[in-house]
């Protein structure tokens, strides 16, 4: 039985159930854990169950892709996984944090220091510039109040939110407003905004849904690149069948609220991904 | 062609009506007419307020242009801008903190939002003048009374503005800011304000044409500003003096309109 290392935890909350050691869930590659459940589960308070039974073990530099069909509930995993969301049962450790339901507050602090975030619809501030849209970023982290806008931000911010620019190819526009932008464009500012953290794991919720094919290609290439250059771990979600082969290591896959399948990509045939989405 | 029998019943031309709202109609109505035969002006009143209204205004013309009292003027319409322009703008910056502190979903305060909202509900509903009647009892007669008076009305006018564009502010930037942990200040300073700068301006912007016209009658009830000269003017029956007064309030009224108007065009 493997136990995930307990670096810093709030405890077990009152009243809650006490942690069992966490079980050994697939785990299709070595490396340091960075999420693993046992057990999870998520019921809407109207009593649909969302998923149940959910074992994972993603490990350090693993790109994994999390499929699944409309309402299976990949989004609603990939917010239980951070925090984002309550948990129903089971137990969650993310980034050496542990916890049932919800992280407690200094947990959640030490997650989103070293989480980062993009989400569908970018969530760029559409009137201020793109370079404040990046600096701000680094809201959340230690002495980060001066990051509300690039103009007061601290020179090396601000150099840093370039240099995050130029990754993705935008330091042309740092000075343009953020609705100015196309919606590839928009995508790929959210992805500095999340890499000026140094996040230690990326969270993407179905970050190229809104875009046409050749820009959501683009979106996933840029993910995935960085990714790996920067040893960021990622775990995102998408429908987009084409995106989870090219662009992962691992692929998990949703369907009627349990896991359909995990296994790293190569592995995984047309014919199985067709049946997570058909019949 | 084959004929087809429909089941549905022809819709009335008139959208249904329930007893309920019949009756409140009606009782409105009777309102209205038992009101109208004690307060509206009857034909005969008003033929009969037709020629003092003419000889009023013969009293009236031409304005008076004597340069003393054009530079006496002068300084009471600096004085009224003054009282607007100040009030204005402190009103404004007060009104951002109790705009946020009001605004659902966005306030610190939760449930307690309530208190904030009540006191600007309090500022709004209560008339200028009763405000500016208050501030000359306190704090004496003159501009800063007056200047009060526009603050209190801003926040009253602003503050619930401001926070209704608070509450339909843009939420995926702010739930962006809020799941990597920027606290509420950061993500109004960063996410909300940004994104409600036009509305901001907008609404400042009325309050201060707002301001301009309730700060030209303060002087009424001893609040400093131009109407403090025109209370005397009709006081000491100096009518030529008042429709000099009256022009320029007319003209002060317009060209701040103007400028409002422009400002607006301009942050669309």
């Amino acid at each position: 039985m493997e136990h995930v290392p307990v670096q810093k935890t709030d405890g077990p909350r009152p009243g809650g159930p006490l942690i069992a050691p966490l079980a050994r869930a697939p785990a299709p590659s070595s490396g340091p854990p960075i999420i693993r459940t046992h057990g999870l589960a998520k019921t809407y308070p109207n009593g649909q169950a969302v998923f149940a039974g959910i074992e994972l073990d993603i490990r350090a530099n693993q790109r994994v892709a999390l499929i699944g069909s409309n309402g299976a509930g990949k989004s609603t995993l990939l917010k239980c996984l951070i925090g984002l969301l309550p948990s129903t049962g089971g137990e969650i450790a993310t980034l050496g944090e542990r916890f049932t339901a919800m992280p407690g507050p200094a947990q959640m602090k030490r997650l989103r220091r070293q989480i980062g975030f993009v989400f569908q619809n970018h969530g760029l501030v559409g009137r201020q510039s793109v370079l404040t849209n990046v600096v701000q970023g680094k809201l959340g982290l230690p002495g980060s109040w001066r990051a509300w806008h690039q103009g007061i931000a601290p020179r090396a911010w601000r150099e840093e939110a370039m240099q995050v620019l130029a990754e993705v190819r935008l330091a042309d526009k740092a000075g343009a407003r953020a609705d100015q932008l196309s919606g590839g464009q928009a995508q790929r500012v959210a992805i500095a905004r999340a890499l000026i953290r140094r996040p230690r794991l990326l969270i993407a919720d179905e970050p190229a849904a809104s875009l046409d094919p050749a820009v959501g290609r683009d979106i996933m290439r840029i993910f995935s690149d960085l990714a790996g250059e920067h040893g960021i771990t990622l775990v995102y979600t998408t429908h987009d069948m084409q995106h989870a082969l090219d662009y992962s290591d691992r692929i998990v896959a949703l369907k009627g609220g349990k896991v359909h399948f995990d296994r790293p990509t190569a592995r995984v045939s047309r014919r199985e991904m067709d049946g997570v989405f058909h019949g | 062609m084959a004929s087809t029998t429909s089941t549905a019943s022809l819709p009335s031309r008139l959208p249904p009506i329930s007893p309920l709202s019949f009756t409140l109609i009606v009782a409105v109505g009777a309102l209205f007419l038992a009101s109208m035969g004690q307060v509206a002006p009857s034909p005969e009143k008003l033929a009969a307020g037709a020629p003092r209204m003419a000889e009023l205004v013969g009293r009236m013309l031409p304005p008076n242009s004597d340069p003393a009292f054009l530079q006496r003027m002068g300084w009471r319409i600096l004085e009224t801008l003054q009282i607007a322009l100040v009030g204005t703008v402190f009103g404004v910056i007060a009104s951002l903190p109790m705009g946020w502190l009001a605004a659902r979903g966005i306030s610190p305060l939760g449930a307690l939002r309530h208190l904030p909202r009540a006191l600007i509900s309090l500022f709004r509903t209560v008339p200028d003048l009763v405000w500016a009647l208050l501030f000359v009892s306190t704090l004496g007669l003159g501009a800063v009374a007056g200047t009060m008076t526009i603050v209190v009305d801003t926040i009253g006018f602003c503050g619930r503005f401001f926070a209704e564009a608070m509450e339909e502010a843009d939420k995926k930037p702010q739930e962006a800011l809020h799941a990597i942990g920027a606290n509420r200040v950061t993500v109004l300073c960063g996410a909300v304000l940004p994104d409600v700068m036009p509305t901001l301006i907008n609404s400042s912007l009325f309050a201060l044409e707002k301001a301009v016209r309730s700060s030209v009658v303060l002087g009424l009830v001893g609040a400093g500003g131009i109407g403090q000269e025109l209370k005397v003017a009709f006081d000491l029956f100096q009518y030529r003096n008042a429709s000099a007064i009256i022009l320029a309030i007319f003209v002060i009224v317009l060209a701040m309109e103007f400028l409002t108007d422009r400002l607006r065009a301009r942050f669309q």
